[in-house]
């Protein structure tokens, strides 16, 4: 193929009727502190393992709620807490990163 | 004092004798258990221990002035220290004297192990020596003692106020049966021996009270009665013994030498564990320690309850206890015992099953190790300063006042210390960190490592393996630069109250440094409770359950404890209090680094600098 020099990414659409979201359903039970994120990235800003694999929660919650795998991102934590500290909603973070690893299947 | 039973033998001596053989029984099959439940390593080293003479010699001390002088006890309140040690070392007095009786008088009789307990019962006075009356005096003397202890025991009940308790632990049913036979068991033997004591003798206690009886009981039938009621609550109290707080008695004898051994918590149900368990004597010096009892909240969460949940192996509560503790370690430090509450919850912590672990092989190696570093320093400032950026900002300046030749590991983000980790139970994912962490720290190839962070610091001396390379806190390092002269300090006019952080403090036991190098540079006053007795502030990462809006009410507590004084600052040496603190705080908060670098000036020129 002829290089343009720009190319056209994968579509990123997210089809919600089909996706799979028991384990944010599950980890809600858990942590149900996860419906309340508001997104804003404040966790991601802070993240001592962001710069490693790409780590934030807000990527984790907003992956768990359209069915993708959020492995790779999670592995990175190393449970600090910065995310804890700056949340404005008051999310107990590290406590919902915990549940997410113990029920992850 | 001859003998007055021809057989040495009367049943009623039955219920004290199968309630001795029941406890000591049990006890000798616990510390079998125990010791096998060690694990070989540690069984060895106990066993070095007891054959080695200063540990004998510790051993011996410790259990003489914890278990029966409770010194621990008499510095914290004196009341509370009499009301223990007198039941205790009274209790120890009445048994070597009893014995002490058994051997000079009735020699023959030693062997029957009743007999120093029920010896007024099996003697007759005859021609009394100086020897026994002195014995019937000091035994007198001695349930006397033990006998105040009681009636403060049961005052304190009452108001447990005087005795520097504002709470206490709630007693079970099976501490309050142990609690009220051992209560009963002196003044029934009072009563006992007073009603013996024109056959036997008796002492300044036994003979009045012989003689008050005797003035409206003309007859012996009452004997019996008292001495089998003193057998019967005896017998009660042994066989409760095991199921209540009262096991603290013979566990801590155990404790002692484990813990004199070197001994470490390794399994929190099993061997030193276990003995930690078994040691609590459920006082509740720790509920009104806890920072998360403010406004009695939390108070089943405190580790008096974690104990007896262990004991009664209520895993839900177990988990949640074990989960909710900010790990400040307040409670080991005023523990009377010495039960290790936050080492037992990281261990119950590890006990949990993560589905997913984490992979840290997207943390890139460090280049191979260079030479050049050799005589740099190297500051690691935690990840703590992504949040107080200033912490980091002030160390750099008094480095390049003072001309240090440094490197700063994590300026642009960095790998965590592996504390967090380690305090959330996930043993091996923290070795994980710490291992990534030792090979960047090695690509400097340093002699020093500066750390601002307090949690770091004990991470970094505790779980490193860092060879030749020493890990200091600045608070150390910067006293050694204005001891070297390499900084000039001047007085700052605010007067400052030194909160004492729990890694700091309690975690790495200093507690004078930062003290000593914020006097130089300012006036210092001291909080009520500070030292070992600092309350948490609340920002804790030990904590996994608490959320943010919970620990507020810690915080302002932690901060109410400062405001005492006439401080017109707080000074910290941990970002994370600092952190905390400024959310909340009527006056400013300062790390101590950047409090030294507002008062000092480099001395040497920029050409001695290198």
């Amino acid at each position: 193929m002829t290089d343009f020099g720009f190319k056209l990414s994968k579509s990123s659409a997210v089809e919600l009727d089909k996706v799979d979201t028991t384990l944010f359903e599950r980890l809600c039970e858990a942590s149900p502190d996860a419906r309340i994120c508001m997104n804003c990235g404040s966790c991601g800003a802070t993240c001592t393992a962001g710069p490693y694999s790409g780590m934030s929660l807000r990527k984790v919650l907003l992956g768990l709620q359209r069915g993708q795998d959020v492995r790779p991102l999670l592995s990175g934590c190393m449970l600090c807490g910065k995310c804890t500290m700056v949340c404005p909603r008051g999310i107990n973070t590290r406590n919902l990163i915990l549940n997410l690893c113990r029920i992850y299947d | 004092m001859i003998d007055r039973v021809a057989s040495g033998f009367h049943p009623f001596v039955i219920p004290f004798v199968a309630g001795m053989v029941f406890v000591l029984g049990y006890c000798f099959i616990g510390i079998f258990r125990i010791l096998l439940q060690l694990p070989a390593e540690d069984r060895k080293r106990f066993f070095i221990s007891l054959v080695t003479p200063k540990t004998i010699l510790k051993n011996i001390r410790d259990i003489f002035c914890d278990c029966l002088f409770h010194v621990k006890l008499w510095k914290r309140n004196r009341l509370l220290g009499y009301m223990h040690s007198s039941i205790a070392f009274g209790w120890f007095m009445l048994i070597v004297l009893g014995h002490i009786e058994v051997i000079l008088f009735l020699p023959h009789r030693i062997r029957l192990f009743y007999y120093p307990i029920f010896f007024n019962f099996f003697v007759a006075e005859a021609d009394s020596t100086i020897q026994g009356s002195l014995l019937f005096f000091l035994m007198d003397f001695f349930l006397l003692i033990i006998l105040s202890g009681i009636a403060l025991a049961m005052y304190k009940r009452i108001r447990s106020r005087i005795f520097g308790m504002r709470r206490t632990a709630r007693p079970s049913l099976m501490n309050r049966i142990g609690l009220y036979s051992l209560w009963a068991i002196f003044p029934l033997r009072l009563l006992a021996e007073s009603f013996t004591a024109h056959i036997s003798g008796g002492s300044f206690l036994t003979i009045p009270a012989n003689w008050v009886f005797r003035q409206f009981l003309g007859n012996d039938l009452n004997l019996l009665p008292t001495w089998w009621a003193y057998s019967i609550v005896l017998d009660v109290f042994m066989v409760v013994l095991p199921f209540s707080r009262y096991m603290h008695i013979p566990a801590e004898m155990m404790l002692i030498p484990l813990r004199n051994a070197g001994i470490r918590v390794r399994n929190a149900r099993k061997g030193f564990a276990k003995v930690q368990v078994l040691s609590c004597p459920n006082c509740g010096v720790c509920i009104d320690a806890c920072p998360m009892s403010v406004d009695k909240a939390n108070i089943k969460d405190c580790t008096v309850y974690l104990t007896r949940q262990l004991r009664r192996k209520n895993e839900r509560r177990i988990e949640e206890i074990s989960d909710k503790c900010l790990l400040c370690g307040k409670c080991e430090a005023v523990c009377q015992v010495g039960v290790e509450g936050p080492a037992l919850r990281i261990q119950l912590r590890s006990e949990r099953k993560y589905a997913l672990s984490p992979d840290y092989s997207c943390i890139p190696d460090p280049p191979p190790a260079e030479s050049a570093g050799e005589g740099k320093v190297l500051y690691y400032a935690g990840c703590m300063s992504r949040l107080v950026p200033s912490v980091g900002r002030s160390v750099e300046s008094v480095f390049r006042k003072a001309g240090i030749a440094y490197e700063w590991i994590d300026r642009d983000g960095g790998v965590c210390c592996g504390r967090p980790m380690y305090l959330a139970g996930r043993l091996e994912e923290a070795e994980a960190i710490v291992r990534k962490n030792e090979a960047q720290i090695l690509g400097y190839g340093v002699g020093t490592l500066v750390v601002s962070c307090p949690i770091c610091y004990k991470m970094f001396k505790e779980k490193y393996d860092l060879p030749g390379i020493r890990i200091v806190h600045y608070i150390d390092y910067m006293q050694e630069l204005l001891d070297a002269g390499r900084l000039k300090a001047s007085r700052s006019d605010l007067c400052y109250v030194y909160h004492d952080p729990c890694e700091l403090g309690r975690g790495m036991g200093i507690y004078e440094e930062p003290r000593r190098l914020l006097g130089r540079i300012a006036a210092i006053t001291e909080s009520p409770k500070n030292r070992n007795e600092s309350i948490c502030c609340g920002g804790s990462l030990g904590s996994l359950t608490l959320s943010f809006a919970k620990r507020e009410k810690m915080t302002r507590a932690a901060l109410e404890n400062l405001y005492d004084g006439k401080a017109d600052a707080i000074a910290t040496a941990c970002p994370l209090c600092l952190a905390t603190f400024s959310r909340y705080a009527d006056r400013p908060v300062r790390d101590i680094a950047e409090i030294v670098d507002a008062q000092t000036v480099g001395t040497i020129t920029k050409t001695e600098a290198i």
